[in-house]
């Protein structure tokens, strides 16, 4: 991966909260994969209204949102002024990047391609990427609202890039 | 017979920019060409070499999606609205055509 220092530069903020539920549709999903979008309003970048999806596929190894309730979602999201901060999907066998097929149908340029891989039982990866013009390029994932949860089993791993957790209190 | 026309934003530049058009047709398939009239190369990033609507298009005649109404046959009305937005989809694991895709449309 060259040229990778300076796409790092670019970050995906996210919520604790909102990521664990990515990972719970995800993992309820398993072996099928889970596709979802994570609302916020225009221009803000900050994903704020998850929103899990039908994968009309229903496949292991390929997802398709469901045209109509697409539709529905995305008129709701304008209805509300709000835009598809993240797009999320998940792979059940295979790493969590972008495949061939993911970076032909990126049609949102604007959007945060989140890649969450349950190959593992264990653990689970998250990235993040930018797909623009048939180019993918990582970015940091930095959760915010974290809590240290001792009975949490599930550990994450955010795949070659670095990653920030802040374990903070939103007042 | 005026049908407003809902763009994504990957293919506004075909549009000066606008989120929402003008055209006239009875069908998609009229519709498409007077597109592509008043806005030059649209209609083939809807429309495969085959003539058939492209798999990583979807097209909506109001609620529906014109997958279920002809496609390229179904039927407009005055005042119906034909919404466009680039299909999500994807997974480890080529399910469909991937030659061109997404970047097609852009």
């Amino acid at each position: 991966m060259d040229d990778s220092a300076g796409s790092l530069e670019r970050v995906l903020t996210i919520d604790a909260a909102i990521l664990e539920a990515i990972v719970a549709h995800a993992r309820r999903d398993h072996p099928d994969e889970a596709c979802g979008v994570v609302a916020g309003p225009v221009g803000s970048d900050e994903p704020a209204r998850h929103i899990p999806m039908e994968n009309a596929a229903r496949s292991m190894t390929f997802y398709e949102f469901d045209s109509r309730e697409y539709l529905r979602v995305w008129r709701e999201m304008d209805d509300l002024d709000e835009e598809a901060v993240i797009i999320y999907h998940s792979h059940t066998a295979t790493e969590a990047y972008p495949s061939r097929t993911d970076i032909s149908f990126a049609g949102w340029p604007q959007s945060h391609y989140l890649l969450v891989s349950t190959r593992e039982p264990e653990v689970t990866e998250i990235r993040s990427f930018r797909i623009v013009d048939g180019t993918v390029s990582e970015e940091q994932v930095r959760v915010v609202n974290a809590t240290v949860d001792s009975m949490a089993v599930q550990s994450y791993m955010f795949g070659q890039s670095p990653a920030t957790v802040d374990y903070e209190c939103r007042a | 017979m005026a049908i407003e026309v809902r763009v994504p934003t990957i293919l506004r530049s075909y549009t000066d920019g606008q989120r929402a058009v003008e055209a006239a047709g009875d069908t998609i398939a009229e519709l498409l060409t007077d597109l592509d009239a008043k806005f030059p190369g649209l209609r083939a990033r809807l429309i495969t070499d085959d003539g058939a609507l492209h798999r990583f298009v979807n097209v909506y005649v109001n609620d529906e999606d014109v997958r279920f109404l002809g496609a390229l046959d179904a039927k407009l009305g005055d005042g119906d609205t034909v919404t466009i937005l680039p299909a999500v989809a994807g997974g480890a694991v080529a399910g469909g055509a991937v030659a061109g895709g997404a970047a097609a449309l852009s």
